[in-house]
């Protein structure tokens, strides 16, 4: 480890390391995080659920969005829709969106997440979470 | 650097670890990395979580799922279902014991809902073998702060302005004990941690150092740079090595930052810690005895004064504080001494740290504002007495302490309060007691244990404590007398007066308050030779009621000293002469026969 010389210093170390509790700090306020599910069963890796989920990590990055968090679920059950994501904004219902690809990934953001605007490519209006 | 999407915590405190959290931690990793998650998935062990009758809890991130009970065989389940297919695993969660319902997210617990972490603030939150994290929640900024922006004087009064008192019990202003350190004028000081935590069933220094220890690290430097001390010495239990390989572990890794040594952060400030070993002797919680065992003397108490600010470890000036008293102060820097008085009461600003333990449902460690009272405490964060008895008493502040009972539930819990109603604060220790305790058998306890631990010095302590204990063993054996209580009273007062540390001086406390509390069961206990609590063997009498009896020789086959006689289909008898009153009669029969009075 290379020695600490001034504040300076140590701020550029806590920001460095900020990335590796900046997960917990958000769960411990998950109510109010935009939460994103990317479903990656088989069906979904097999269509680019993994590139979906790397870019949307990446992405909400860029932009500095920070009261996001992106996690994997399940086989949601649309396999003619992969790859398919769960968006939660905080407080509102889930809305699945279906067809994702990296393009999309970057319209969903700038759409959906930054002004509420739903854009088509929801598959399913009557779609519950599972816990 | 990989971006994890999924952080695993692991409890990583002595509870959890003694119940398999290392094999758990391990099959978690191995089954994340046979599942392909390597990268995504973070397994990490922390601090203590504080809800130990619930371990080994596992924390899982970001959603907030708290795991309760986990065993290593139920890694692989926590991995398929909630890492890779994003499905809660329902029969690890937390089951409300009011409405039955299962509930992931700790915020949603009654055990959590009211409490506020400051000193454990990163416990359970961190990884206390990585300094990173530490720094990454603003650790050492503090100190930062302090070296760049103020004067020492300027710290001592941001102390005093905080209002923070000592954690270890008495309840000392900090500011003020470190403005006196300051004062006196020498090139060699010290800074202490009294790391010595002796309490019966208290365990939260102990949680502290494991959980973060870079938090007392940074608060014994900011001292260091405020009184003008170079040296650091943290006196710890030996008994105590999981705290005493992090906080090692902690200050290896300050020294390669440069956070201890020479010129600490850029400025001409030195500062170095160094550990010290105690035996595990309850008086040297005391500061003198502390001091006496640092320098390879008996762990003795002297006299005060001199003061250990005038002349401590080898008669320098000395600055001792206890390791919940500095979890609090680089938190009072980065957030001001107005934020802290805002928190607690007028005179006891801040959260107390308290363990539960007894017969209550969620024994576990706690943090509560100041203030907060008894009630909350054990009904609402405790989730109120096992098994649905009644509630007797609570004994707050260890050996030193006192009983509290139903009257006293609403008071707010602070220094001056607990005093005020007979007991102290004590280092946090809370032992709740049910309707099945005997207070006399409860003194007797907290007697021998200060007998067992009174160094010998001075006469009032080292015989008067002996001569208590045996008051108590006649009471509780049926041999006491009126006259064993008026002894207890004036032998108590004595001690009290005249004992040479706080150890000795507080010893009677248990007897004193219990004496005032439940007089009764005292009288009851000399008087009618009963024990209305049905704990004190030898004044119990198992006999069967001939009427209820129907002869079928159970209890007799399972006596264990042969003391029941009789013929089959025909009552039995006790020969009570016999008779070692175990109870297994009892418990054995069917017919509900036997009595106990």
């Amino acid at each position: 480890m290379v020695k600490i010389k001034s504040l300076e210093e140590l701020k550029r170390i806590k920001e460095q390391a900020q990335n590796s509790v900046s997960l917990r700090v958000k769960g411990d306020n998950i109510e109010n995080m935009i939460q994103i599910r990317v479903a990656m069963a088989t069906c979904g890796i097999a269509s680019g659920a993994r590139e979906v989920m790397n870019e949307f990590v990446e992405a909400l990055g860029e932009e500095k969005i920070d009261n996001a968090v992106v996690t994997q679920t399940g086989c949601m059950g649309y396999c003619y829709a992969e790859p398919t994501i769960e968006l939660t904004m905080p407080g509102k219902d889930p809305i699945i969106y279906g067809y994702v690809d990296k393009a999309k990934v970057h319209e969903i953001i700038d759409k959906t997440i930054k002004h509420g605007e739903l854009i088509d490519g929801i598959i399913n209006s009557q779609h519950k979470t599972i816990e | 650097m990989a971006d994890y999407k999924f952080h695993i915590l692991v409890c990583g405190g002595t509870g959890c670890q003694s119940s398999n959290s290392h094999e758990i931690m391990e099959a978690l990793k191995q089954n994340v990395a046979d599942a392909g998650m390597a990268e995504d998935c973070k397994v990490l062990m922390t601090g203590c979580f504080g809800f130990c009758e619930q371990g080994p809890i596992v924390k899982m991130l970001p959603d907030n799922t708290f795991y309760t009970s986990v065993k290593p065989e139920d890694a692989a389940e926590i991995v398929a279902e909630h890492i890779v297919k994003g499905r809660k695993v329902q029969r690890l969660l937390y089951v409300d014991p009011e409405n039955e319902e299962h509930v992931s997210d700790a915020k949603h617990m009654e055990f959590y809902k009211k409490q506020m972490r400051i000193a454990l603030r990163n416990c359970g939150f961190i990884d206390p073998e990585n300094i990173d994290e530490y720094i990454a929640r603003d650790g050492y900024a503090a100190l930062a702060k302090c070296l760049t922006e103020m004067t020492p004087e300027e710290v001592i009064e941001e102390m005093k302005k905080s209002g923070l008192r000592g954690r270890g019990g008495a309840g000392f202003p900090t500011g003020l004990k470190w403005q006196f350190a300051r004062g006196y004028k020498s090139d060699v000081k010290y800074v202490v941690c009294n790391a010595d935590e002796g309490d019966p069933g208290a365990f939260m220094d102990r949680s502290i150092l494991e959980g973060d220890p870079n938090s007392v690290i940074e608060a014994m430097a900011i001292c260091g740079y405020a009184i003008g001390a170079k040296y650091g010495r943290v006196y710890i239990r030996a008994e105590y090595p999981l705290a005493i390989d992090r906080l090692s572990i902690a200050i290896n890794q300050a020294r390669e930052y440069g956070l201890l040594g020479d010129n600490i952060l850029g400025t001409d400030f030195c500062f170095d810690i160094e550990l010290m070993f105690g035996a595990g002797a309850f008086v040297c919680g005391e500061e003198t005895a502390l001091i006496h065992s640092m320098e390879g003397q008996r762990g003795e108490p002297t006299t005060k004064p001199p003061f250990p600010a005038e002349s401590g470890f080898w008669n320098q000036p000395t600055n001792v504080n206890n390791v919940e008293t500095w979890a609090n102060v680089p938190v009072i820097f980065l957030k001001g001494a107005d934020w802290f008085r805002s928190i607690g009461t007028e005179k006891s600003p801040g959260t107390k740290v308290f363990a539960l333990a007894g017969k209550i449902n969620n024994v576990g460690l706690i943090e509560v504002p100041m203030g907060t009272t008894l009630r909350e405490v054990i009904y609402e964060i405790g989730g109120g007495i096992k098994n649905g008895k009644k509630f007797k008493a609570v004994q707050t502040g260890g050996p030193s302490g006192g009983c509290l009972t139903e009257k006293d539930l609403d008071t707010p819990i602070d220094f001056d309060n607990l005093v005020a109603k007979g007991s102290m604060m004590g280092s946090g220790g809370m032992i709740v007691m049910d309707e099945d305790d005997c207070m006399p058998a409860v003194a007797k306890f907290y007697l021998e244990f200060t007998q067992e631990e009174s160094c010998g010095k001075c006469t009032p302590c080292r015989v008067g404590t002996t001569r208590l204990s045996e008051l108590l063993t006649d009471i509780t054996n049926g041999k006491g007398t009126l006259q064993h209580l008026e002894e207890l009273k004036r032998l108590s007062e004595v001690i009290r007066d005249t004992a040479l540390c706080g150890l000795g001086q507080t010893a009677p406390n248990p007897v004193l308050s219990t004496l005032r509390t439940f007089e009764d069961e005292y009288i009851a206990h000399v008087t009618e030779k009963t024990c209305p609590a049905g704990k004190c063997q030898a004044l119990l009498k198992y006999e069967i009621i001939a009427d209820a009896c129907k002869g079928c020789t159970l209890c007799a086959r399972n006596c264990p000293v042969g003391a029941i006689s009789g013929t089959v289909k025909n009552p039995h008898v006790i020969d009570q002469s016999k008779c070692i009153k175990c109870g297994v009669c009892m418990n054995n029969c069917r017919f509900n026969a036997i009595v106990r009075h």
